[in-house]
C-alpha cells in the first residue's frame, strides 16, 4: 500500500536565509511541481512554498526512494546536497504527515497562531495540484478534508478570533467603542509605518474619510492623496477635534501634541460624541490625563501591545481545542485510507448485497402466511445464485485491479458506484479550492 | 385563579427560567447558538404569559393590578414584551442575559406574595385608570431595559477606559450602541409615564374630585418623573451621552423601584395594592 510522506521545513527548523532561497526559487510553484511528477518514486505530488514554510508531501509505493528523490531535490534548490540541507528538514509520514498538514493549514504549525492567510496559500497551491494534474485519489481527499477540518476550527474554536497585532487590535477598540466605522472621520497625525497601517485597517473598515496633518506639508499631501482624505497644518489638529472622531499620532515631537485642556474644550461643540486617542509615538503626544475626560478614550503603544500579548496567550490556549479536532479527523482520514485496500472493498460490496437480498425477501414475503418448507429454501438459493451471479464480474475486476498502479482510484470509484461509505456527503467539490485567494507570503 | 390559568402561569415560570439559563450560559460559552433557544423559550414564556393575562382579565373585565402579585406578574409581561420588541430593533443578546433574570426574580416575588382577588369595584372599570395602569407599567418597563443597557454601559466602559478586559468584554455591545439604546428606551418610555401620570390625575379627579392628593406614590412617581425628565433634556438639548446618561437611567429605575415596591409595602395610601 502507499504511504503518505510530508518532507518541509518552517520558520522553527530553518533560519531566514535559507527560507528566503526556497521562497525566491519556488515563487511561483508551478515548475517545481512538474520536475517532482518526474520521479517514478512518486505517485501523487503536492507542495506548497511562504516565506515560512516550503512542504513537499507526496505518496509513494516505495518509501526511501520517494523520501530520498525528495531530500536531493530539495537540496538541489538549494544549491547543495540533500544531506547538508537534513538539519533543517522534517518528515512525516502516513498518520503523521496528514496531522501535520491539517496542523499547517488550521494555522496551528504559523508564525502568528491563528493568522489567516495560510489556509489562502495552501488552497492556491492545491489548485496548481490539480492544474498539474499531480494529486490524486488520495492527495485530492486529503487536502479537501484539510480544508474542512480548517473550516471547523475555525467556527469552532475562537483561534482566529483575537487581533494579534497593534493596528488590528486598535480597529477592534474601536469598534467597541463606536459600533460602526461607517461615517467616522479619522485624523492622523504624523506618519510612520504603524500608524499608516492603522490608518489603512481603519479604511479597510468603511470609515468615511482620513484628514492628514504633519509637520512637512509636501508629507501631508502625499498621504492624504494615498488615503484619498484631506490635510492640514500642524498646529491646526486641535481644531480638527471637532470633526475628526479616532485620532491616531504618532509624531516625532519630544513635547505633547494635545493637552487634556484642548480636548475638554471641545467636548462641547462635539456634543459629548465619543473620541478615540491612539498614541503611538514615543514620547507621548497626547498628554496622558485626556483619558480621564468623559467620552474620551486613549490607548498608548504599550496599552495595545497589552491586548496583543493577552490576545495571543488567548490563541495558544484554543490551539489546545484545535489540536483535539485535527487528531479525531487524521483518525477518520486513516479508516477512509484502509478502505482503498481490495479485500476491505469486496468483503463491504458482499455484505451490502446480502443485506439488500434479506431485505427485499422480508419485504415481499414477511406479510404472508410463512411458506412451506422446500419453497423457502429453494427461494433462498435462486436469490442467492442471483446476487452473486451480479456481483461475480465486479469483485474479479476488482481482485485483478490489486495489480494494477490505480488501484486506488479503481477502489474509490467502486466504493464510490455502490456506495459503500456512510461518509459519502462529506465529498466535497472544488468549490472549496477557489474559496480564498492568495495573500501575501 | 382557575385551573387553565394555574397551568399557564406556572407554564411561563418554567420557560422564562429555561430561558434565563439558556441566557447565563451564553455568558460562558459565546461560539454556540444559544441565545436563540434561549430567546425562543422567552417568546415561549411570553405568548403563555398573554394568554394567562388574558384569561384573568376576561374574568373580572380591568386591569389585573390591584393586588401586589398581578402588578409584578403584569410588570414582566411588559418588561419581557417590550425587550422582546427592542431585540427586533436592536438585536444585542446580550440583554437577554439581564433582562430575563429580572423577568424570573419577579415572577417568583410575585409568587410568595398570597394573591386574594379583590371584589370587583366599580372604581376599577374607568377608561382613565386602565389608560393610567397600561401606560405606567410600559413605560416603567420600557425604563427597565434603559436601566439594563445602563449597566452594561458603565460595566463595558470601566473595562475600556482602565484597559482592563474581563469575561464580559467580548459578549457586551460596543458603547455607542449600548448608549442609543438607553436614548430610544427614555425618548420612548417618557412620553408613557407622562401619559401616565396626566391621566391618572384625571382618575383622581373623577373618584375623588381632586387631581393631586399628596399620597406618598404620587409624590414619588413626580420624582421619577422628573428624574427622566431631566435626563431626556439634557440628552436633547446639551448632549449628554455615555456614562453620565447611564447613571441617570439607573438612578431613574431606582426611583420606580421604590415607588413600585417601597410605597406600597411600607407607606400608606390609595395606590397600596391588597396584599391579602
Amino acid at each position: 500500500m502507499d504511504r503518505i510522506v510530508l518532507i518541509g521545513l518552517n520558520h522553527k527548523t530553518a533560519p531566514i536565509d535559507i527560507r528566503e532561497k526556497f521562497a525566491a526559487v519556488c515563487a511561483d510553484g508551478m515548475v517545481q511541481l512538474q520536475q517532482l511528477a518526474q520521479f517514478q518514486a512518486l505517485k501523487e505530488v503536492f507542495q506548497v512554498s511562504t516565506c515560512n514554510r516550503m512542504e513537499v508531501l507526496f505518496t509513494t509505493p516505495t518509501l526511501d526512494q520517494g523520501m530520498g528523490a525528495v531530500v536531493g531535490f530539495l537540496g538541489e534548490i538549494y544549491g547543495q546536497t540533500g544531506g547538508a540541507l537534513k538539519p533543517y528538514l522534517y518528515t512525516y509520514i502516513d498518520q503523521e504527515a496528514v496531522k501535520h498538514l491539517f496542523r499547517v493549514t488550521c494555522s496551528l504549525d504559523s508564525m502568528v497562531v491563528g493568522e489567516p492567510q495560510i489556509l489562502g496559500q495552501i488552497k492556491q497551491a492545491y489548485r496548481q495540484a490539480v492544474e498539474a494534474r499531480t494529486s490524486g485519489v488520495i492527495l485530492n481527499r486529503l487536502l479537501h478534508k484539510a480544508f474542512s477540518v480548517a473550516k471547523q476550527v475555525r467556527t469552532e474554536t475562537r483561534i482566529g478570533r483575537s487581533a494579534v497585532s497593534i493596528s488590528y487590535a486598535a480597529v477592534e477598540l474601536a469598534k467597541k467603542i463606536f459600533n460602526e466605522l461607517t461615517g467616522k472621520v479619522v485624523l492622523l497625525i504624523g506618519a510612520g509605518e504603524m500608524a499608516e497601517l492603522a490608518a489603512e485597517h481603519l479604511l479597510n473598515n468603511s470609515v468615511d474619510r482620513i484628514i492628514v496633518a504633519n509637520r512637512t506639508l509636501e508629507r501631508a499631501m502625499a498621504l492624504a492623496k494615498r488615503f484619498r482624505g484631506t490635510s492640514v497644518p500642524l498646529d491646526e489638529v486641535a481644531e480638527e477635534l471637532s470633526r475628526a472622531d479616532i485620532i491616531i499620532s504618532s509624531t516625532g515631537s519630544p513635547d505633547p501634541i494635545l493637552t487634556a485642556d484642548e480636548v475638554k474644550r471641545r467636548m462641547r461643540s462635539r456634543r459629548n460624541r465619543p473620541l478615540f486617542f491612539i498614541d503611538i509615538a514615543v514620547p507621548r503626544d497626547i498628554e496622558p490625563a485626556v483619558n480621564r475626560i468623559e467620552n474620551v478614550y486613549l490607548y498608548n503603544i504599550d496599552d495595545l501591545q497589552g491586548i496583543v500579548d493577552l490576545n495571543r496567550a488567548d490563541r495558544l490556549r484554543e490551539a489546545g481545542r484545535a489540536e483535539h479536532i485535527i487528531t479525531a479527523e487524521a483518525l477518520k482520514f486513516e479508516s477512509w485510507l484502509r478502505t482503498l485496500e481490495v479485500v476491505p472493498t469486496i468483503v463491504a460490496l458482499r455484505e451490502k448485497a446480502e443485506q439488500i437480498r434479506q431485505g427485499e425477501l422480508k419485504k415481499t414475503f414477511g406479510p404472508l402466511d410463512p411458506l412451506p418448507d422446500d419453497l423457502a429454501r429453494s427461494l433462498q438459493v435462486v436469490t442467492q445464485s442471483i446476487v452473486s451471479k451480479v456481483l461475480h464480474d465486479p469483485i474479479l475486476f476488482l481482485k485483478r485491479t490489486s495489480s494494477k498502479a490505480r488501484k486506488d482510484l479503481y477502489l474509490d470509484t467502486a466504493r464510490k458506484m455502490f456506495n459503500l461509505d456512510a461518509d459519502q456527503s462529506e465529498a466535497q467539490t472544488e468549490e472549496d479550492v477557489s474559496l480564498d485567494s492568495r495573500e501575501a507570503t | 385563579m382557575n385551573e387553565s390559568a394555574l397551568l399557564f402561569w406556572v407554564l411561563t415560570i418554567l420557560l422564562y427560567g429555561v430561558g434565563t439559563v439558556g441566557y447565563l450560559i451564553y455568558i460562558i460559552r459565546p461560539d454556540t447558538p444559544i441565545h436563540r433557544v434561549a430567546s425562543l423559550f422567552l417568546l415561549g414564556g411570553f405568548v403563555s404569559h398573554t394568554l394567562e393575562l388574558l384569561l384573568l382579565i376576561l374574568r373580572i373585565h380591568y386591569a389585573p393590578v390591584t393586588t401586589m402579585q398581578q402588578a409584578l406578574s403584569f410588570f414582566v409581561w411588559a418588561i419581557v414584551g417590550s425587550y422582546l420588541a427592542f431585540q427586533l430593533k436592536f438585536n444585542i443578546r446580550i440583554l437577554g442575559t439581564f433582562v430575563s433574570p429580572l423577568a424570573v426574580i419577579f415572577m417568583l416575588l410575585s409568587t410568595t406574595i398570597p394573591a386574594h382577588l379583590v371584589p370587583a369595584s366599580r372604581l376599577f372599570k374607568s377608561f382613565w385608570l386602565n389608560l393610567h395602569v397600561g401606560t405606567m407599567f410600559l413605560g416603567n418597563a420600557v425604563f427597565a431595559l434603559a436601566f439594563c443597557a445602563g449597566i452594561m454601559y458603565l460595566l463595558q466602559e470601566r473595562q475600556i477606559k482602565n484597559k482592563s478586559f474581563g469575561l464580559l468584554y467580548r459578549r457586551l455591545p460596543s458603547l455607542e450602541s449600548l448608549d442609543s439604546l438607553n436614548r430610544t428606551c427614555v425618548i420612548v418610555g417618557f412620553p408613557l409615564i407622562t401619559i401616565g401620570l396626566i391621566s391618572g390625575f384625571v382618575y383622581a379627579g373623577t373618584v375623588w374630585r381632586s387631581y393631586w392628593n399628596w399620597d406618598p406614590k404620587e409624590i414619588l412617581s413626580v420624582i421619577t418623573w422628573l428624574i427622566y425628565a431631566v435626563l431626556l433634556h439634557e440628552r436633547l438639548a446639551v448632549g449628554w451621552r455615555g456614562r453620565r446618561a447611564a447613571v441617570m437611567a439607573i438612578v431613574g429605575f431606582a426611583a420606580i423601584m421604590v415607588t413600585f415596591l417601597g410605597a406600597n409595602m411600607i407607606l400608606e395610601g390609595h395606590h397600596r395594592f391588597k396584599a391579602g
